[in-house]
């Protein structure tokens, strides 16, 4: 039988769900190349409007860099398009190779794998890695890729409160009969843009002969003084056991991710991690990219510079301007608006204004806890800012939350 | 409150609760509400394990099982000797 009205019935009662639920996430259309200005069609059939991007991963402003367009053409025109393959049967070319070899480089690490995404790197790498006679000791904020990573690993799992070391502690000495102990942490957590305590958690892992994972993917090219991620800042290069990382935010953003770590994790990943023995790797139009982007960031710091840079003026002017931020110096800075209906408002209400921000609410954050997530990129120039800034107070003032505490926010809106 | 339910309260609050204002009593549904996530689960089957000298079966210590302060009262006096 097809598919009869009978079982067409049950899926179109649960998308109704998630529509009641206003949980439905609509696509906007961009007709332009990935930037700070771009052109946007919202919603469906609507004329394309020019806005300013502020919620991209696209944190160096490399995604349609000039150089990196080039490289790729220059990919493209010399390795092909596709590969036809897994890596270990014909899929592996001499850039695969070179590309590994760069981001162990730039990373400080032993070596190297790519994956067809970070995600991919995550739902792999633990079950290649850890048996059932280890344990997973996860922060209680780490990305969905990651959790779905542990699902699929047989070793024992749980978890610490968020960024808290005394209660990590507590966990190693709880599982101090266990083969190996694996912390796992996010480096920067993308939704509050917070850093993890890497050097503590180095400290701790030596004390308790533990290994640390760090997911770095909102890190990697710009955090730490010459953009080489979390550990950099922390002062722990070298010290990290297994780093994960995504080439589809700051490194160009088009696709791919990779493990990179301790030499043996690596090639237990290459001979046991399914998504590397059972997908075709990165894109040779993609690695010849990512090859040029670690080019640039080797070269110079200038883009994470100027990232830092606009990223404190944006802070600023939305502090001054009296909104509730999350604390920290990452350029992902959320604007607490608290109550779910309220950050769609305010997001619907930018996008009027030519500002391209979403709103987060239950369940991608925790309940009351609903936010414009913005995120600040090199490629915005001051002007952009500016213009940012204006739009966020009109918007601001006409749901009078501009100098508001939390409180008296949600008192008006509720929770 | 007899001292099972004080001792096993008392962890569940340190351990799971962000925010030392909630309140909890032995009946607060822990899993079914979210206050506890399956990830989770584990260690406090651990620490069950080690504070009562006890072995809980894995096919016995279910969401169902672990979803009251009560009902794992319950759950520990079953195992233990």
């Amino acid at each position: 039988m097809s598919f009869s009205d009978r079982v067409r019935g049950i899926y179109k009662k649960q998308i109704q769900d998630i529509t009641d639920a206003g949980l439905f996430k609509q696509e906007r259309f961009i007709h332009s190349a990935q930037a700070a200005d771009i052109e946007v069609e919202f919603p469906a059939g609507a004329p394309q409007k020019k806005v300013i991007n502020m919620c991209a991963n696209n944190y160096l402003g490399l995604s349609s860099h000039p150089e990196v367009v080039k490289a790729a053409h220059a990919g493209l025109d010399s390795r092909g398009y596709g590969m036809s393959s897994v890596r270990f049967i014909c899929g592996t070319q001499d850039i695969h190779r070179e590309l590994e070899e760069k981001v162990t480089k730039f990373l400080g690490t032993e070596a190297t794998i790519l994956f067809p995404s970070c995600m991919d790197a995550n739902a792999g790498v633990f079950e290649a890695v850890l048996t059932k006679d280890d344990v997973m000791i996860s922060d209680r904020l780490v990305h969905a890729s990651i959790i779905d990573g542990m699902r699929l690993c047989g070793a024992m799992q749980d978890t610490f409160k968020h960024s808290n070391t005394e209660h990590l502690e507590e966990k190693l000495a709880l599982h101090a009969d266990k083969r190996v102990r694996l912390v796992i942490t996010d480096g920067v957590f993308s939704m509050d843009g917070d850093t993890a305590k890497l050097d503590e958690m180095v400290a701790l892992c030596r004390k308790y002969d533990a290994s640390l994972f760090v997911d770095d993917s909102h890190a990697t090219g710009f955090i730490g003084k010459t953009g080489r991620g979390t550990h950099e800042k922390c002062g722990v290069v070298g010290e990290i056991d297994i780093i994960t990382t995504t080439f589809g935010k700051a490194l160009g953003g088009a696709s791919g991710g990779c493990v990179s770590g301790r030499r043996e994790l690596v090639e237990l990943c290459r001979q046991r991690a399914r998504p590397y023995l059972f997908s075709n790797t990165i894109a040779p139009v993609v690695v010849s990219g990512v090859l040029r982007v670690l080019d640039i960031l080797s070269q110079s710091t200038e883009r994470r510079d100027k990232l830092e840079t606009n990223t404190a003026y944006w802070r600023k002017g939305l502090s001054e301007a009296g909104f509730i931020l999350k604390e920290g110096d990452t350029p992902i800075v959320p604007v607490m608006l608290f109550n779910a209906k309220l950050s769609q408002d305010v997001s619907r209400d930018l996008f009027a204004e030519g500002i391209y921000a979403v709103g987060f609410f239950f369940p991608v954050v925790a309940q009351g806890q609903a936010r414009i997530r913005t995120q600040i990129s090199a490629g915005h120039e001051i002007h952009h800012l500016d213009r940012a800034l204006d739009a966020f107070k009109k918007v601001g003032k006409k749901h009078n939350i501009l100098g508001k505490t939390k409180q008296e926010i949600t008192e008006m809106y509720g929770a | 409150m007899d001292e099972m339910q004080k001792v096993i309260l008392e962890y569940v609050k340190n351990e799971y609760l962000e925010d030392d204002d909630d309140d909890l009593n032995p009946d607060t549904p822990l899993i079914s509400s979210g206050i506890v996530d399956s990830f989770s689960m584990v260690s406090l089957k651990r620490f069950l394990e080690n504070k009562y000298k006890i072995s809980i079966p894995d096919d016995k210590a279910t969401p169902q099982a672990f979803d009251s302060v009560n009902k794992i009262i319950a759950l520990v006096k079953q195992f233990a000797k």
